[in-house]
């Protein structure tokens, strides 16, 4: 029993966690071009 | 007048030059990171360039910098890209924040299902007595909060549904959140067994999804439109004193003077102050043919100069141009076209009231079982919960977000929300010819003897004329001959010396000849006439092929060209044909139970294309005939018009597939439900699976042709 009062502040803590940088990816644009991000790892920079 | 001469015809172009992160272009055929690549990497080595960014979603280029437009134009051709410049203003790159909203509530949502369905698997796993109540008030506690948050767009909408007395999707829905919510929180205060917490937020969180993706399809359409307009640069050069001032039409007042490059829509109605003008008019009227109006004549918003430059005065306001008045006439008759029911509302309509009288049975055939209010309630919302259209909510916009990113694609721009269901319905298509069908200038070079072809090719290279560009087209591997002295006569022709001999190519009067049309001349020998033919669009006689359905082509021009053009591609044709007798037709063929794809592109058109079951036009077009066609084809090849038939009708295959899933779910979990045996476990791997099975169907979408 003693152990769920660690358990669930951790599992909500983390979710939160994964909130946040979700909510941060939609303020920094990054859905933007979905289509172009995926295509962009095969360009060569050099 | 001393504007009329090249120079000063180029000097303002040039000044139009743009500061800052300034300019867009529509690349409607980049389609990979080697597309990207070039064009980044090309542009960057242009004058002034400071940042390139090509967005492959919206296919557009965004260059900052200090560039001038025309130069990143031509390019973007070297490079081999179709290019279209868009109009910034027009465009409002304004957020969508609407959009965003949503998103942030649905990862709330999320956020707070996964975290109650973790404790909900605790309780449905056997935790009892003072654990399970536990349980339940943490879930509560994340449930309250996240539902009155996250649930606010679907309250909101039942809110105004229901003061003006009408029933809508969200009403059951809300009820469905909110009764869910209240009665598990009457639960978990009283050591219930059942909470639904879990239930009330997974609902929320499915139907999020749907909403997510149905305002994904309408700010498509929007941008669509906005893209469109956004396409014409809505500038005229007015002419103040000595020099030309490029100004937004909309200021422009009556009186004004306007100079109208070669090659430039008349942009506002006007009278003609230079001596003579030679005027393609197809865009209005669907003649093929230049016609020559002398000074003093009335010239029409729209009309393309193909003479030397001229002045106009003009005789009304820019927000006042039979153009624009044109595109109002449009809006009022689309809103006939919103009435069309859309299959969802149609679908919400029948539903909507049958939820409410189901959960009223159980309700009422419970209480009177066994008169146990709150065992009757329990199953009355488990009934809510089950009948919840999560996949309903989810079965058209799935399918539509998916088919319009499509289409995208394929260089299509869907502007109208309901444009593909009409169009799945279509069993007869009328085309317009000129601008639609065909393609201005075909020269026809076949009888020149070599000398002559390398002349005419090194000519032709010397003017930016239309026919010079088709001229080139036509002898694309013709070494050009080394001539000296050029000299363009804009809107005459050009002529140069050639081994001690004028030559020169232009219309026919200029060369001293009898025709109207292109000749050559070389030496003191007789002009020889260059015959000069519309050309078919690219890929349309297969497109006529592969869509099997009853074609017809009805178009303005006159009967000689207009039967050429029907005898190739061998379907049934109209020529002469006014506006009114578009309509005229189309009502005919609606009268015979016939529904109608308009494919047109003049303003002649707009009327028909506005009236006509679905239309669809080139990107090409006027502004008007495009704003009133739901489909416009951003590429010039025209070769994938039926995988646009065949998409939308996949599309509403598959939107009726999806209901009929949603359906067959009912059908198993409502008698359980109605029998006092749904579990909130039941009723949670219902609703989960239902919804899931129907966004993975609606994805088959993207393996259609």
């Amino acid at each position: 029993m003693n152990v769920l009062v660690i358990l669930i502040p951790v599992s909500l803590t983390l979710g939160a966690c994964g909130l946040v940088a979700f909510l941060w990816t939609i303020r920094s644009n990054q859905y933007d071009d979905a289509q172009g991000n995926a295509e962009r790892i095969l360009i060569d920079n050099d | 007048m001393t504007v009329a001469c090249a120079a000063c015809v180029a000097v303002p172009m040039a000044d139009n030059v743009a500061i800052g992160p300034a300019l867009q272009f529509s690349l409607p055929t980049v389609h990979c990171a080697a597309c990207i690549g070039k064009i980044e990497r090309g542009l960057a080595q242009l004058n002034g360039v400071t940042n390139v960014r090509v967005n492959l979603s919206l296919k557009r280029v965004s260059i900052s910098g200090t560039v001038d437009p025309d130069a990143a134009l031509s390019a973007l051709k070297t490079l081999g890209f179709e290019a279209y410049a868009l109009d910034l203003q027009a465009l409002e790159t304004a957020q969508d924040s609407a959009g965003r909203a949503l998103l942030v509530r649905l990862a709330v949502a999320g956020f707070a299902m996964m975290n109650v369905m973790l404790l909900s698997v605790a309780v449905w796993s056997g935790a009892e007595a003072a654990t399970r109540d536990l349980f339940h008030l943490i879930s509560a506690m994340i449930a309250l909060p996240t539902v009155a948050y996250a649930g606010q767009p679907f309250f909101n909408n039942a809110l105004s549904a229901l003061k003006v007395g009408r029933l809508n999707m969200d009403v059951p829905i809300s009820l469905a959140i909110l009764l869910a919510a209240g009665m598990s929180l009457f639960e978990t205060l009283n050591s219930g067994a059942h909470a639904y917490f879990d239930a009330a937020l997974s609902l929320t969180f499915f139907l999020l999804i749907g909403r997510y993706l149905d305002h994904r399809t309408r700010t498509a359409a929007r941008s669509a439109a906005k893209e469109l307009s956004a396409l014409e640069v809505h500038t005229a050069q007015v002419l103040k004193g000595d020099s030309a001032v490029s100004m937004p039409t909309l200021e422009i007042r009556k009186g004004d003077t306007l100079l109208v490059p070669t090659g430039v829509r008349v942009p506002i109605d006007g009278v003609l102050n230079s001596g003579k003008a030679l005027l393609d008019r197809s865009l209005l009227t669907g003649e093929s043919d230049a016609v020559t109006v002398l000074g003093g004549a009335e010239l029409q918003a729209g009309e393309v100069n193909l003479g030397r430059a001229i002045t106009i005065t003009t005789i009304v306001d820019g927000t006042d141009t039979s153009l624009r008045q044109m595109a109002a006439l449009v809006e009022t008759a689309e809103n006939g076209r919103n009435r069309y029911t859309s299959l969802a509302d149609r679908a919400a309509q029948i539903y909507a009231p049958a939820v409410h009288v189901l959960a009223l049975v159980a309700f009422v055939g419970w209480v009177g079982v066994n008169g146990d209010i709150r065992h009757a309630l329990n199953i009355a919302i488990a009934v809510l919960i089950i009948t919840c259209p999560c996949a309903l909510g989810l079965a058209v916009p799935a399918v539509s977000t998916s088919a319009i990113s499509r289409l995208y694609s394929k260089g299509f721009l869907v502007k109208h929300a309901t444009a593909l269901e009409r169009l799945a319905e279509v069993d007869h298509i009328v085309f317009d010819k000129t601008g639609t069908l065909t393609l201005p200038a075909h020269v026809d070079v076949s009888d020149l003897s070599a000398d002559e072809q390398s002349v005419v090719t090194a000519l032709a290279q010397a003017s930016q004329h239309a026919w010079s560009r088709a001229v080139l087209s036509e002898l694309p591997n013709t070494a050009s001959a080394s001539l000296s002295l050029i000299k363009e006569e804009i809107g005459e022709g050009i002529q140069a010396h050639w081994q001690g001999q004028t030559v020169a190519l232009g219309r026919g009067e200029w060369l001293g000849a009898s025709f109207t049309g292109l000749g050559l001349r070389i030496g003191e020998s007789p002009a020889k006439q260059l015959h000069t033919q519309e050309r078919l669009r690219d890929g349309i006689a297969e497109a006529l092929d592969q869509m099997k359905l009853p074609c017809e082509m009805i178009t303005g021009d006159r009967l000689a060209p207009a039967e050429v053009i029907a005898d190739q591609l061998d379907i049934g044709f109209m020529a002469n044909a006014r506006p009114e007798d578009k309509l005229d037709r189309l009502a005919a063929l609606r009268g015979a139970g016939q529904t109608v794809l308009m494919v047109g592109d003049g303003l002649n058109d707009t009327a028909a294309l506005a009236s006509a079951h679905a239309s669809v036009a080139p990107s090409t077009a006027l502004d008007a005939s495009r704003n009133a066609a739901d489909v416009v084809v951003l590429k010039e090849d025209f070769a994938d018009l039926p995988s646009l038939l065949r998409i939308a009708r996949m599309t509403r295959r598959l939107s009726q597939q999806n209901f009929a899933i949603a359906a067959i779910y009912n059908f198993i979990a409502v008698p359980i439900a109605l029998a006092g045996f749904a579990t909130p476990l039941a009723a949670a791997l219902a609703m989960s699976a239902s919804s899931v099975t129907v966004l993975l169907s609606a994805q088959r979408i993207r393996f259609v042709a």
